[in-house]
């Protein structure tokens, strides 16, 4: 680097009061962003990056503080800065933007004025033009209609419309630095694509700067000039993403880069090191199909439209006639079949209706048309509210997408494992079940009494997976099990999932959004779209050679590391 | 919006229709025996018959009901035995020195719990902070009557900075001419400053003994809802685009705090409500709360009911303003609506 560069974080140090004593959040980070460079900060939950940014905006929360280093911006001295001088940079000079778009906008204001307030505030715009210049924020971002949409509340766009909205916020005033925070975490595939050029064409054409802080290693490929690993507050490696991608240095970084799914490689490839006892994996199409477990034929729901009828008039009886609105049609009457032993893919991006279908399965929601067959009784006769004294009741498990929400916070691990376990009428021996399932999912016998909040997310996952396993089921729902683990923790288990069908030979019906994961773990694979399904057929024909142009696209669009050769130098 | 209007007030039809009949039914089974009490404590016992049989008291339930709810439907509430006038003009009388004695508490604990618990809310842990809790907790915990009799003591009989606590106005001033019922209203629509300012030295006590009470749960939800919305993700963003403190606390965070607080005012005007008919009999002060209680305790129906079902309206049409005030506050709900 030869000028001076346009944020230098030297030697920063963040640290947290807690309940517990002060916890360094970030210890000694550097960290240098050039003028029109993109700069990745990558790593697990916990590394600080997030924190680092906060720490750059100063908009740590009450109980942080900078504790030592500086961040020097444009040669000035922000940690020095009065918060009057901050809150001039912030917006003007430094933007940032955010995950969960959503949330991240005011929810009872229009988006327009929420860009209006900022335009104001840096006096970038008057009384006189704010709207026309809010207007004009909106079409930078590509929001078509900005004009209308000026006066939509956030509810009411999507989420990608949303984030189009945050970066409309964020760049209004024309900053030199852009910090994304997992922009597009919680996004589909698509719309993360359609984000990142974004972000990127418009970064670029105003030569600004850009810190992309992410968890996900593909997309800092795709997108930094340089890459910054950070571990546990501590950056372990920085350098240009190609070299880093394609000779980690660090053994972190190379387990990090090893965990990330990537198209041609195995489940096994994951792991930090290949476990000695771990039994080579049947690939994909290895499997012995058995005979149908579960067979959906024509499944179909409508959700009614709009909401209700105002009572009025369903009192009088009237809006019967065409004034109800028409009902939503989630899922368009769809045909699968999932063998014994083997394990579905559904993939498609949100609203496709692929959580809609597996709730169906599950039998927690009654299916508009169609029938369930499973192990040859049609269980979607039988109505949701029933279904759970069904004697075919245990044999279908579910595995839920975060593991912290799906465990009561009140209950030990024991007895949440235990839970199917006395539902389904087994007192004796609950407790020696436990620990049988619990050594089966790797997780030690010591942590069975601890509650959720004492154990970590893979922990959690485990205790999930313990729990759904408890009955023996035939047949286990995974509704996107691993979205909300990092990456080495997604490694772990997914391989234990894989183990356990081995061992257990359970079906799997995997409902997910990442494809390279479904291909990983599964047999076959549907993608859906819109309620239907678009392409069907073997994981590694669907993705290799996918026949819709839809799931060339979906494909097409999932961020991956260069090919590296992650082995030890 | 009037569909709205139109669609909340027919869910509001089984609720009356339920206060009407709990209420009847209430009346008549509670002890005490309203011919008796009227005929006089030296009355034979064809003469408590012979009342009786007036009041249509010796009828069937079922038909002195029908009777009472076809009475309901001309507007006419029936007899006070007590003071001898229509339950309707009694409670016409009355109810606006009620409502401006309950409305006007209502404001003043406004205008001190909300700045409070939103200053409390922005500095958690500083001086307003604990300032907060303890005005809260004390508000809570001292009855009005306590509070009330406690302000009469210090700020009329110690300090004689207050008028004696006896009624709307000083027995030699002229009420200001009706235009809303109001005194304070009245008074300064007239122009007459005079009747004004004693209106208002009459109104403090009783209006602080109701403002403290009120106090409490505004200031903490106040608090709570703050500290809810100041964590939130759109304050991030709002602090990370540089907006300054004010434009943060005020239209981003308050405004949304602001939901979970009207929510809390309907449920402190209940209160409110009740409090009243304490706060009325320690200040004299003629109003239906104290009208009601006066019915009650000689087993006269009319009013009790006729009380009874004013409340429920006016409860009634509190919450239909609430419901409508969420909708002008939060789009989403006024979609959904």
């Amino acid at each position: 680097m030869t000028a001076l560069p346009l944020l230098e974080v030297r030697d920063l140090t963040v640290e947290f009061a807690t309940r517990r004593g002060t916890v360094q959040a970030v210890r000694r980070v550097d960290v240098a962003v050039a003028r029109g460079e993109t700069v990745g900060i990558v790593g697990e939950s916990g590394s600080g990056k997030s924190v680092t940014s906060y720490a750059v905006m100063r908009i740590l929360d009450r109980a942080g503080r900078i504790a030592g280093g500086s961040v020097t911006f444009s040669g000035v001295d922000l940690r020095a800065a009065g918060e009057r001088q901050m809150r001039d940079l912030r917006g003007r000079e430094v933007s940032m933007i955010f995950q969960n778009p959503r949330s991240a906008l005011n929810p009872i204001r229009k988006v327009g004025h929420q860009i209006e307030d900022v335009l104001r505030r840096h006096a970038q715009a008057g009384s006189g033009d704010a709207r026309a210049r809010a207007v004009a924020a909106l079409e930078q971002v590509r929001i078509a209609r900005a004009a209308e949409r000026y006066h939509a509340y956030p509810f009411a766009l999507s989420g990608g419309m949303c984030q189009r909205v945050v970066i409309a916020l964020a760049l209004a005033c024309r900053p030199q630095l852009l910090i994304a925070d997992e922009p597009t975490t919680g996004l589909d595939v698509t719309t993360q694509k359609a984000i990142m050029d974004l972000v990127a064409e418009l970064t670029r054409a105003r030569g600004m700067a850009t810190i992309l802080i992410t968890h996900d290693l593909g997309l800092a490929a795709a997108y930094c000039d340089r890459v910054v690993v950070m571990e546990q507050g501590r950056v372990v490696e920085a350098a240009a993403a190609e070299t880093l991608f394609r000779a980690p240095a660090h053994a972190y970084t190379r387990r990090l880069v090893r965990a990330t799914p990537r198209p041609g490689i195995g489940l096994r490839d994951l792991l930090p090191e290949p476990a000695p006892e771990a039994a080579p994996l049947p690939a994909g199409a290895g499997v012995v199909p058995g005979e149908p477990l579960l067979t959906v034929t024509g499944l179909a729901k409508d959700y009614a439209g709009g909401g209700t009828a105002p009572l009025l008039r369903r009192l009088l009886g009237r809006g019967r006639a065409g004034a109800a609105p028409a009902p939503v049609r989630a899922v368009d009457g769809i045909s699968f079949a999932v063998r014994r032993g083997e394990s579905v893919g559904l993939v498609g991006e949100s609203g496709c209706g692929k959580s809609t279908t597996s709730t169906m399965v599950m039998r927690l929601l009654d299916p508009s048309a169609g029938s369930i067959v499973f192990r040859g009784e049609d269980i979607g006769a039988v109505p949701a509210a029933r279904f759970a004294r069904h004697p075919l009741r245990p044999r279908i498990q579910m595995v839920f997408q975060d593991p912290t929400d799906a465990l009561n916070p009140r209950w030990t691990a024991a007895r949440a494992i235990a839970d199917p376990l006395l539902r389904f009428g087994t007192t004796r021996a609950v407790r020696p079940r436990c620990e049988e399932l619990a050594r089966r999912v790797g997780l030690p016998a010591a942590l069975l009494d601890r509650f959720p909040h004492q154990l970590s997310g893979g922990q959690k996952a485990r205790v999930g997976i313990a729990r759904a396993i408890a009955t023996n089921p035939d047949l286990l729902i995974l509704d996107e099990p691993t979205a909300a683990l990092d990456v080495s923790v997604q490694a772990v288990v997914l391989n234990l999932l894989a183990d356990l069908k081995r061992d257990l030979g359970m079906s799997y019906l995997f409902v997910s959004h990442d494809l390279h994961v479904v291909r990983l773990l599964c047999d076959r694979v549907i993608v859906m779209r819109a309620g239907a399904i678009v392409e069907e057929g073997s994981a590694a024909e669907v993705l290799e050679r996918p026949k819709a142009a839809y799931t060339r696209e979906l494909i097409a669009a999932i961020p991956h590391p260069p090919a590296a050769s992650p082995s030890p130098a | 919006m009037l569909r709205l209007v139109a669609d909340r007030l027919i869910t509001t039809v089984p609720a009356l229709v339920g206060v009407i009949v709990v209420c009847f039914l209430l009346t008549r089974v509670l002890p005490g025996d309203t011919a008796a009490y009227f005929a006089g404590p030296t009355a034979t016992p064809q003469a408590i018959e012979q009342i009786r049989r007036e009041l249509g008291l010796d009828r069937p339930l079922p038909e002195q009901f029908a009777r009472y709810v076809a009475d309901l439907a001309r507007g006419d509430l029936g007899q006070s035995l007590t003071t001898g006038q229509p339950v309707a003009a009694d409670l016409r009388a009355r109810l606006p020195a009620s409502a401006e004695l309950t409305l006007f508490g209502l404001v003043l604990s406004l205008i001190v719990a909300i700045p409070l618990g939103i200053t409390a809310a922005v500095r958690q842990g500083s001086m307003v902070d604990h300032a907060c809790r303890i005005v809260a907790t004390t508000g809570v915990s001292l009855p009005v009557f306590f509070t009330g009799l406690l302000l009469v003591t210090v700020f009329y009989f110690l300090l004689g900075w207050a008028p004696a606590p006896l009624g709307r106005l000083d027995t030699f001033a002229s009420p200001p001419p009706e235009l809303t019922g109001f005194y304070l209203v009245d008074s300064l629509a007239a122009g007459d400053l005079e009747t004004f300012r004693a209106a208002l030295a009459q109104i403090a006590l009783p209006g602080i003994t109701l403002a403290i009470f009120a106090l409490a749960p505004i200031a903490r939800i106040t608090r709570a809802a703050m500290l809810a919305v100041l964590a939130s993700d759109f304050i991030r963003t709002a602090r990370a685009a540089g907006l300054s403190g004010r434009t943060v606390v005020i239209t981003y965070a308050f405004r949304n705090a602001m939901l979970p607080v009207v929510t809390t005012l309907g449920m402190v005007f209940s209160f409110l409500l009740g409090a009243n008919v304490l706060v009325e009999k320690v200040f004299a002060w003629p109003g239906v709360g104290s009208y009601a209680v006066e019915a009650l305790i000689a087993s006269d129906f009319a009013p009790v009911q006729g009380f009874v079902l004013a409340m429920a309206i006016l409860y009634i049409a509190l919450n239909l303003l609430i419901d409508l005030t969420y909708g002008v506050i939060d789009p989403r709900t006024a979609s959904a609506a």
